[in-house]
């Protein structure tokens, strides 16, 4: 580990540097066109197919708020995605909380389950940080297992979506499709803004030299311990909404190969990218959707899309098209960099 | 003594040697994982897959070639050390450029390539494995019934931790892979073949693993997810230990496959966690580990 750490994402950090005036055109459109999209889809697609794609885009958005902007390689965000789902299912359900009052329990809950596991985690860097996530994680799978309120292998059954602020019933799809929507936006402008705060340039300080941000006088483990907490608390908002939406929290949501899905969509879309995710995300689920149907296992489908972006392509589908664009703007315009 | 706590001597011993047999997977497979990161600075998520695809290989062999326990336990790490060396050439090669979170990330993909292969083909559910003949039976030795196989599962796997170790302290191979673990462009201009040493030990970490997974088959039942559930215990093993020494991840292994067994019994339902209780612990006292040193 002392040999010169080759970082993992610094080139795709120097491309978002170089904004030239043509992509800050590009991001808007980009943005105007994914919201189109979102408010006429429900109306072509299942709706039930885009909610869970919206979830878990979102889950994909707060892990990658970690590996991409604080080099931070998480393998334990299941834990907070699936004892979100857990505690909002419980509170939906048992306590006969509204869906807004049962996502926020859900969301705190990961917050402080994140709170702790960072504190942890960030004791270790690299791969050990992957190692001692997946294993906390692995904990609370077990815990999931055991606890009388979790429902064992049957999980948190019937979960009700409620009554809306009291006011809109959330069993009517397209309701309820717009709820989840709305969600995803707020955690993605959260994201946003976390990124481009002047928290965010410090994590990705800390991501490229932390030695030397730790030098300049940042508390490091502090911004790191903060992103983890975001991160968590978005991850477990999206693992409450997904149990809302599929009235449904069980040992699948917690288990470690959810842990490994997020990662595998980040990376299939681009780590470090904003939109990545949500492509990555999109991408794995309709190819789950599609595999569902056939005989193919998803766990193998999985493990080769892992090793072709690992070997093929580490910047992920929009990685590369960014990479592709902005190799072509420096081509243009020799004075860029 | 026992009886006022409650416990009956044979369930604590039991239990205890059950500990010990676990350990000893915990210590082959960290000893395994800890010398590949070594040399390739890749910490090998298939370890685990392959332990699972020692145990198929042996039970293939039983149940396809009638080929038995002794000549599986030969077999299995060949050709799992084969695959391994494989694996090394083709792909995992292509990355010591690149960030090491990359290499977690193939052997990731390659884990869960086997292992949804094998659920697929053969189910989830367990296929025993009978215990070999010359080891059937067992020992009264008064406190406690001693299975034979299980005695020789702990002396098996010791000896070979420990042939591990005098292997790599203690012979000329040993001392060119530690420093090549070292520094590995130096041992390259001092005339030896790094590359092909990366290959070798890659193949023999995966080896061990595959041997691990023969010893266990006839203990527990073969089992194509037996090897995902495993590696992240060792995960945590690795953590505790710190990857610094290999008696180190030898005595973390054994003792926390002994802490695990000995809670068993008295506080059962947390048994399964105790390991990561300790990580956590570990992390909180002694952040390297308790075999690591900083940097």
């Amino acid at each position: 580990m002392t040999a010169i750490k080759s970082p993992m994402l610094s080139t795709q950090a120097g491309q978002q540097a170089s904004t030239a005036p043509k992509s800050r055109l590009v991001m808007p459109l980009l943005m105007i066109t994914g919201l189109a999209l979102a408010l006429v889809a429900p109306f072509v697609l299942y709706p039930i197919f885009l909610m869970k794609l919206l979830c878990f885009a979102l889950f994909a958005c707060a892990f990658n708020l970690l590996i991409g902007y604080a080099g931070l390689l998480s393998f334990g965000h299941a834990a907070f995605f699936g004892g979100a789902a857990y505690v909002t299912a419980h509170a939906a359900k048992v306590w006969g909380w509204p869906p807004e009052l049962a996502l926020v329990a859900g969301t705190l809950f990961a917050a402080a389950l994140g709170f702790l596991m960072g504190s942890l985690a960030i004791r270790r860097q690299g791969i050990y940080f992957a190692m001692i996530t997946l294993a906390l994680a692995q904990m609370i799978a077990f815990l999931a297992v055991q606890m009388p309120f979790t429902g064992g292998e049957d999980g948190v059954q019937a979960v009700p979506r409620g009554m809306l602020l009291g006011l809109i019933d959330l069993n009517n799809p397209l309701s309820m499709y717009f709820f989840v929507l709305s969600i995803f936006l707020f955690g993605f402008i959260v994201i946003w803004r976390t990124v481009h705060s002047p928290f965010g340039q410090v994590l990705k300080a800390i991501r490229e030299n932390e030695p030397r941000a730790i030098s300049l006088g940042y508390r490091t483990a502090q911004y790191k311990l903060l992103a983890f907490v975001v991160s968590a608390a978005l991850a477990g908002l999206a693992g409450g909404t997904k149990a809302l939406v599929f009235q449904l929290a069980s040992l699948t949501d917690v288990a470690w190969q959810m842990s490994g899905e997020v990662v595998l969509m980040t990376l299939l879309g681009g780590l470090g990218t904003l939109f990545g995710p949500v492509v990555g995300a999109g991408m794995i689920v309709a190819l789950e959707h599609f595999l569902s149907e056939t005989e193919f296992p998803i766990t193998v489908a999985s493990g080769i899309l892992f090793i072709v972006c690992v070997l093929l392509f580490r910047r992920g589908v929009v990685g590369e098209i960014r990479h592709h664009m902005s190799a072509r703007r420096g081509a243009e315009s020799t004075d860029v960099a | 003594m026992f009886e006022s706590i409650g416990i009956s001597p044979q369930e604590l011993f039991g239990q205890v040697l059950v500990g010990l047999i676990n350990g000893s997977f915990y210590a082959i497979l960290s000893l395994g994982l800890a010398i590949i990161f070594g040399l390739l600075n890749v910490i090998n998520f298939a370890h685990g897959a392959f332990y699972m695809l020692g145990a198929f290989v042996a039970w293939l062999l039983l149940q396809q070639a009638d080929v038995g326990y002794w000549w599986a336990l030969f077999l299995a790490p060949l050709a799992i050390g084969l695959l391994g060396a494989v694996l090394e050439r083709t792909l995992l090669r292509r990355l010591y450029q690149v960030d090491h979170l990359y290499g977690l990330l193939l052997t990731l993909g390659f884990a869960l390539i086997l292992e949804g292969s094998f659920v697929y083909k053969f189910g989830s559910s367990g296929n025993p494995y009978p215990v070999p003949e010359l080891l059937r039976g067992g020992q009264d030795l008064g406190f406690m019934y001693l299975p034979n196989y299980r005695a020789w599962v702990v002396i098996a796997s010791l000896t070979l931790c420990i042939g591990t170790w005098f292997a790599i302290e203690r012979t000329r191979m040993g001392a060119y892979l530690r420093a090549a673990t070292e520094n590995p462009t130096l041992v390259e201009n001092f005339g030896i073949n790094v590359p092909v040493m990366i290959t070798a030990t890659f193949a023999l970490g995966v080896a061990l693993a595959g041997l691990a997974g023969v010893l266990a088959a006839p203990i527990y039942q073969v089992n194509a997810t037996m090897g995902s559930n495993l590696i992240i215990t060792v995960f945590a093993v690795v953590v505790i230990g710190g990857m610094g020494s290999i008696l180190g991840s030898v005595i973390t292994g054994v003792s926390l496959g002994l802490l695990e067994g000995v809670t068993k019994v008295f506080y059962p339902e947390a048994s399964n966690i105790v390991i990561f209780v300790a990580m956590a612990i570990v992390l909180l006292v002694k952040p390297a580990g308790l075999f690591g040193q900083e940097h």
